[in-house]
């Protein structure tokens, strides 16, 4: 019951800025400040193209976070994604070759990359073993198979309604951005939303509690890895149809990438809160931040450097920072409004 | 052995017949056999460490036995699952509570029966209409029921489990220690609920440290001593010092009581 002590400033502060949005608002304000600083470096940056380049990049990074979102805030983690983005890249391309028709192809290899995402889940949930060496071990099966399966040359020339889904035009934007936008939406849904959002989060939460309240808390979490395998297929129908080529090699420290954003966006390495806006925001900040390395010319080298500075800080920053000061404040505020 | 209180008259809800479990190399269960009946509250008591977490978890489909049968409606099950144990109408409050402390109040209360709207939509609103009436209604008051469980005392965190268990419509309820963090008020709120849940039909299986609130709402007190059930009594031919005698394990039956009163009241002369 809503207690009429508790109607004062306290309440308040606790509904205008709950302490899940503060990081997500955090980082509009850095895209706001890296943006004008790097508009006053380089009269380049604000351009339509740039900004451009800077989406249609940043769209294949929140396409692949989304699902990894959603395995980081169910308490998982999954490191097998830039495999799977080859492997199902190389599946299309393989379709193709065969004779298979583009939209049976890119069927044929977003199933490849749920299908590993589901075998990721079923190994955790029904053996029991840590996500993080079932991944591992994943990333490097499914990387040896794509290049078994190319016997590691890269397959390229594929038909025009293919690499419109990399390189085609929807007015100012293309496919990849729509793609982006579309299942940030639905993600955003699905995750806030929905039963198996709800499930997701009490997964990290606390597994325990929702399978004694009758989850099958195995099904939820393979459905989870399916998930994130999926949209790392579909990260690879983006790369594969952007170059042209389905390179066994692809995805490269993809997971890296993916890990981060989710991370800096505000969802809870130890799981059960997940922010699919932040993941998004996060992406276009990595984005802008790549972006301005190129603009400032400083070697691509430094982009592994400062991934690594980057999930090292938003990690530090979620435990030790702000995040945990706000929340001991409404808690010292919200026992106080408790009658007994 | 022991008296088979309330047997008789009405068809239990649920049977254990020898029911064991270890833990490694400690016996936590030794062969329990209990019936719990519809429409009374049966209150198990006993020390720390007797086994009455681990039994409750049996029932509710938490833990497996290791031997033993469980039988519900004429159905024999070697074991249960937390959902078969639901959907067979069995709803428990653990000793652990068992909430997802990341999540809302209402989330909490709704876990596992979320209402949906359009076959996709967690009805939020619903839920949250609901659990505040809920809560009403068990006297528990929280600062909003949006408010993550995490930011709650214990005893509104007992609530919380108390209202969840309701919510699954069971026609079984178990509390595993349901009072123990609460306050005066919230203690009574929810002894007043589990007195009603029994006079509604239900069949309650409470555990309590509290002699004085077990003797309040039960009708059966059942005493575990290191696993096994020592002692099955109706609550009105019991007396507290009785029931403590046999937690304790200085009383071995009822003669022995007896002698014990009788010394006390200094009526026996040898
Ligand atoms: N998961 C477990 N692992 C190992 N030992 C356990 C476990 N659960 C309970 N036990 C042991 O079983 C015995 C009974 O425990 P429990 O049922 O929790 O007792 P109670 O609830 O009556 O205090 C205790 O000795 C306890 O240490
Ligand atoms: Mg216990």
């Amino acid at each position: 019951m809503t207690m009429p002590r508790n109607t004062g400033i306290s309440r308040m502060k606790i509904r205008l800025l709950p302490g899940n949005i503060l990081p997500q608002l955090l980082l509009i304000l850095l895209i706001l400040i890296m943006a004008f600083f790097l508009s006053i470096t380089s009269p380049f940056f604000l351009t339509w193209d740039n900004l451009r380049n800077i989406f249609d990049h940043s769209a294949l990074y929140i396409i692949l976070a989304l699902g990894m979102t959603f395995v980081i805030s169910s308490g998982g983690i999954d490191l097998s994604v830039g495999a799977v983005t080859a492997l199902s890249g190389v599946c299309m391309a393989v379709a193709m070759q065969s004779g298979l028709g583009v939209g049976i192809s890119i069927l044929s290899g977003v199933a490849a990359g749920a299908l590993v995402g589901a075998a990721n889940g079923c190994i955790i949930s029904l053996f029991k073993i840590n996500p993080f060496i079932v991944t591992l071990a994943f990333m490097s099966l499914v990387r040896g198979l794509a290049l078994v399966i190319t016997g590691g040359i890269p397959i390229y020339g594929f038909p025009r309604s293919f690499t419109w889904w990399g390189s085609g035009h929807i007015g100012p934007l293309n496919p990849p951005m729509l793609l982006a936008a579309l299942l940030t939406v639905l993600a955003a849904l699905v995750l806030n939303m929905s039963r198996f959002g709800y499930y997701t989060l009490a997964l990290g939460g606390n597994e325990e509690a929702l399978r004694r309240s009758g989850v099958s808390i195995n099904l939820y979490k393979i459905m989870v890895y399916l998930l994130c395998g999926a949209t790392a297929a579909l990260g690879g129908l983006v790369v594969t149809a952007r170059l042209n080529t389905a390179e066994p090699l692809a995805g490269w420290m993809l997971e890296m990438d993916s890990i981060a954003a989710v991370v800096l966006g505000g969802t809870s390495m130890k799981g059960g809160k997940g922010s699919i806006a932040g993941t998004a925001i996060a992406c276009l900040l990595l984005g802008i931040l790549r972006n301005g390395l190129v603009i400032l010319s400083i070697p691509s080298y430094y982009q592994y450097l400062l991934i690594g500075v980057i999930i090292l800080s938003a990690v530090i920053f979620a435990e030790a920072g702000w995040g945990k000061g706000l929340g001991s404040i409404n808690r010292k505020k919200e026992r106080r409004g408790r009658t007994v | 052995m022991w008296d088979r209180a309330g047997e008789g008259k009405k068809i239990p809800f649920i049977r254990l017949r020898n029911i064991k479990k270890t833990f490694g190399h400690v016996v936590a269960l030794d062969g329990i056999n209990l019936d719990v009946y519809p429409g009374e509250v049966t209150a198990l008591v006993g020390d720390n460490g007797a086994g009455k977490s681990t039994l409750i978890k049996i029932i509710a489909g938490v833990l497996n036995p290791d031997e033993g049968e469980l039988s519900l409606n004429g159905r024999h099950f070697q074991h249960l699952t937390p959902s078969r144990a639901i959907e067979l109408g069995i709803s428990a409050v653990y000793q652990d509570l068992a909430l997802v402390d990341c999540r809302d109040v209402a989330s909490n209360i709704f876990l596992g029966k979320e209402p949906l709207k359009a076959c996709f939509f967690v009805d939020k609103k619903r839920m949250n209409r609901e659990s505040e009436e809920l809560l009403k209604k068990l006297k528990v008051s929280v600062p909003s029921v949006t408010t993550p469980v995490e930011l709650l005392s214990g005893g509104q965190r007992q609530g919380v489990a108390v209202a969840r268990s309701i919510k699954q419509k069971g026609r079984m309820l178990i509390f595993d220690e349901p009072t123990a963090a609460m306050g005066v008020r919230e203690s009574a709120g929810v002894l007043e609920l589990i007195r009603d849940l029994g006079d509604e039909g239900f069949a309650v299986f409470v555990i309590s440290h509290n002699l004085h609130h077990v003797f309040t709402i039960a009708d059966r007190i059942c005493v575990i001593r290191n696993g096994r059930l020592v002692k099955d009594l109706r609550t009105k031919s019991a007396t507290p010092d009785q029931v403590v005698g046999f937690i304790t394990g200085t009383n071995r039956d009822i003669a022995d009581t007896a002698d014990i009163v009788n010394i006390k009241e200094g009526s026996i002369t040898t």
